[in-house]
């Protein structure tokens, strides 16, 4: 290797990634951020200083050896760039594109003291798509164990576990109440922030290490989570629900036909296919003008949903002010550039009839920031003889969600007072071999974080089914043996070296 | 990998009532095992559909099938009366979804639908005499047509009213006209179930409001994913905002706010009648158009 990079040799300037044109984009659904290609990757990668305290890996959730495949891209070593995250993260291609790097491994990159951080999330997404370009998939050398794993929910933290799970040898079926998998992959976030083709091929990922998938399936209902120990033969259980029971309003005219939750308008256009109405069935009726309450990342989904299905006013409505909006600062440079109108500051009060079940207006007050709350954000409070009404014919409401009750109705895991999954430090349920994690467990978080979760619940897994976490090698192709073990004929994880 | 699949959702058996209102079977085993009355599914009839709930009218155990009973209004099925035909099936089929009726203690039973409603109220029927109740069962059609079902209700209650609104069989008059019948005979009715299009399901529970009789009414509001996810389902019960999927769909017909669901079924009704013409015009085109060719081996 040359000599030792400092802040001063190395690019200064982040490499920038190409966009769609703002007033192109808002008339498609294709992705508004193209990838780096393999030149633009190459120069980032050498921003990175290769620091020894590598605080990136810590402020990863899933903690992928960020600086490792960044030297892997470094060296022209794409596919060894690949082996490095997928030890730890399945879905490179989808946490590249999802993940709020800002506040994760970017926002503690050294070289980010100084410059602009190294673009950790670009590079990431470089090597998930070169992947899945090429067809690479990473299955490791599988030894059966003999153990039975039911996975609820194909969300982000069930796949990760289902992952680990069957890595470990594990026979495991995952359960979706929906026709198809991926969860809020799928039926959230929009494809032009994360393409169905992306999501495709990360499950097949799955598929090809022995994971099964059951649609259709509304575990809970069709079968009970005892019924699945006590009946069904499986060994664990992993619950990744999610949170999913949105919060309305809860002001009058709440129950209008132009009102709505994220949810429901994110599920038409995105599962449903509502934006290829009439040849797909599910309508959504675009709003002409349309407000959006609520200031995270499916409130910024919402809005340039609504924009692409062609409203022509979109407005973000919020309580508090920008520098608290949970939202991903790209996003929500996005949204701007896409001509969404943000109320900062802005709280409804009532939405207004129309006379005929629709919206008309929604009533709002000003806010102004007050002593911060038990958050640590400053509270807002309202502004006296501020309401005012601003024109809409739909609402859409973006304020967070609850946990989904289906899961605590036909069960007897013991839940928290706000009715999510009590679960402990090994994510262990009050059930023996029942695990859970993610949004059911934590209240409405990150992909990421819920994949982060998933994973940790395969540790406390296999702890309880006594499966030694052993760090086996993945079979490279053309080396069947390693120190002279046959790998395909010997259960290397039990190999005794002779005294 | 399909082959192990839970289900394939084949449709087993079908009957038609009438032009249109028909039966289907669907195949799904360990459904079949969890249904209680009262619960729902989630049905797409093709990769391309809507998801639409529909209250399951009925299930055998044995033979590990889901009845369902439909009426072809809109587009979805309308379409699903051309091709859901023996030996095919359905693209998926989600439940039994809902808290199953509480058939509780009752031992004086009025179990009325209207319609469509007389499907998904024999499972409730049902449950309440095998509970031991006694079992009265108001029945409403149009017209001595549309008579379905009558047969099964009688093996199951202890007594079975049918009105017709027009005279045509049994009582003349709407499902209230029967109800008035049974409750000036029963003075002891403890408890009411009413299924049916929601103007009659609001009527049922204006009849029995004088008479302080609990009556439960089971809610059909458009829904996409049916586990609590969308809240598109979300009617006003007392004041409160409950969502039809998992709360329900049972709740206490003096409590629900009818103006409120309807304003809210009619929600797409633009879109419909758009679907429904597209779909009527694209049927009359097919059916104009000149056969294809025959291909000879």
């Amino acid at each position: 290797m040359a000599r030792k990079k400092t802040i001063r040799t190395i690019p200064q300037a982040r490499t920038p990634a190409a966009e769609q044109d703002p007033q192109e984009r808002i008339k498609n659904f294709t992705e508004v951020t193209h990838g780096y290609g393999q030149e633009e990757a190459l120069v980032e990668a050498e921003r990175c200083l290769m620091c020894p305290e590598q605080p990136c890996v810590a402020g990863c959730p899933v903690g992928i050896n960020i600086p490792s495949f960044i030297q892997k891209i470094g060296e022209r070593d794409f596919r060894g760039a690949y082996d490095v995250i997928t030890t730890t993260n399945l879905l490179p291609a989808v946490c590249g594109r999802v993940c709020p790097q800002e506040t994760q491994c970017e926002g503690v990159c050294t070289v980010g003291d100084t410059l602009e951080p190294v673009a950790i999330g670009r590079l990431e997404r470089f090597v998930g798509d070169m992947a899945i370009t090429a067809g690479w998939a990473n299955v490791p050398y599988i030894e059966p164990s003999g153990f039975r794993v039911g996975v609820v929910g194909a969300g982000p933290a069930g796949m990760a576990c289902a992952a680990d799970m069957a890595k470990a040898g594990c026979e495991v079926t995952v359960y979706e109440a929906f026709h198809q998998s991926g969860g809020v992959l799928r039926y959230g976030i929009p494809d032009f922030r994360l393409p169905n083709e992306v999501i495709d091929a990360e499950m097949g990922n799955l598929e090809k290490l022995g994971v099964r998938f059951e649609c259709n399936t509304l575990v809970g209902r069709l079968f009970t989570i005892e019924q699945m120990i006590d009946e069904l033969g499986f060994d664990a259980v992993f619950i990744g629900t999610g949170a999913g029971y949105p919060t309305m309003l809860g002001v009058p005219g709440d129950s209008l036909n132009g009102v709505l939750s994220a949810n429901e308008l994110l599920t038409r256009c995105n599962l449903m296919r509502a934006k290829e109405f009439p040849n797909y069935d599910t309508p959504m009726p675009p709003g002409r003008r349309v407000a959006v309450v609520g200031a995270g990342n499916t409130a910024m989904d919402a809005m340039r949903v609504c924009r692409r299905l062609g409203a022509e006013e979109v407005y973000c409505v919020y309580r508090r002010s920008r520098a608290e909006a949970p939202a991903r600062a790209e996003e929500v440079h996005h949204a701007e550039q896409e001509g969404i109108q943000f109320k900062w500051l802005t709280n409804p009060v009532e939405i207004l009839d129309d006379g005929d079940g629709g919206v008309q207006a929604m009533r709002c007050v000003r806010m102004e920031l007050g002593e911060p709350d038990d958050s640590g954000r400053r509270r807002p409070v309202p502004v006296a003889d501020s309401e005012h009404d601003i024109e809409v014919d739909l609402v859409v409401v973006a304020i967070g969600t609850n946990a989904n009750p289906i899961i605590g109705q036909t069960s007897k895991l013991a839940l928290n007072k706000w009715g999510y999954i009590d679960a402990d430090e090994h994510l262990a349920t009050s059930m023996p071999g029942v695990f859970a994690g993610g949004d059911i467990v934590t209240g409405a978080a990150t992909v990421i974080e819920a994949m982060g979760a998933g994973r940790k619940a395969a540790r406390g897994m296999k702890r309880f089914l006594g499966i030694r976490d052993v760090h086996a090698p993945y079979l490279v192709e053309g080396a069947d043996t390693l120190f002279g073990i046959d790998l395909r004929e010997r259960n290397f994880a039990r190999i005794r070296v002779p005294a | 990998m399909a082959i192990d699949r839970l289900s394939q959702f084949e449709i087993v058996a079908r009957e038609d009532f009438s032009d249109a209102t028909y039966l289907l079977e669907v195949h799904h085993p360990l459904m079949a095992r969890a249904a209680r009355p009262g619960q729902f599914v989630i049905v797409m009839s093709s990769e391309h559909g809507e998801r639409i709930p529909l209250t399951i009218a009925d299930y055998d155990r044995e033979r590990g099938t889901i009845t369902l009973v439909i009426q072809a209004v809109g587009k979805t099925t309308r379409e699903m009366q051309q091709t859901c035909t023996v030996g095919t099936a359905l693209y998926g089929m989600v439940g039994p979804m809902g808290m199953p009726s509480p058939l509780g203690h009752a031992r004086k039973v009025l179990c009325v639908g209207g319609g469509l409603g007389v499907a998904p109220i024999y499972p409730q029927a049902r449950g309440f005499k095998e509970n031991g109740a006694y079992v009265i069962a108001v029945l409403g059609f149009r017209t001595h047509s549309l008579v379905f079902w009558q047969d099964k209700f009688e093996s199951c209650c202890d007594e079975v009213i049918v009105c017709t609104d027009d005279g045509s069989a049994g009582v003349e008059g709407r499902v209230t006209e029967g109800m008035k019948l049974a409750l000036g005979k029963h003075a002891d009715i403890d408890e009411c179930v009413a299924i049916g299009p929601p103007i009659m399901m609001r009527g049922a529970a204006e009849v029995t409001r004088p008479f302080r009789i609990k009556t439960m009414v089971s809610l059909n509001p458009v829904m996409i994913d049916g586990t609590g996810m969308c809240g598109g389902c979300r009617v006003r019960v007392g004041n409160q905002v409950k969502f039809a999927c998992v709360d329900g769909p049972d709740f206490d017909g003096h409590e629900v706010d009818f103006d409120d669901l309807m304003t809210r079924l009619g929600r797409f009704s633009g879109e419909e009648k758009a679907a429904m013409k597209r779909w009527s015009e694209s049927c009359r085109m097919a059916q104009q158009a000149p056969l294809p060719p025959v291909k000879e081996e």
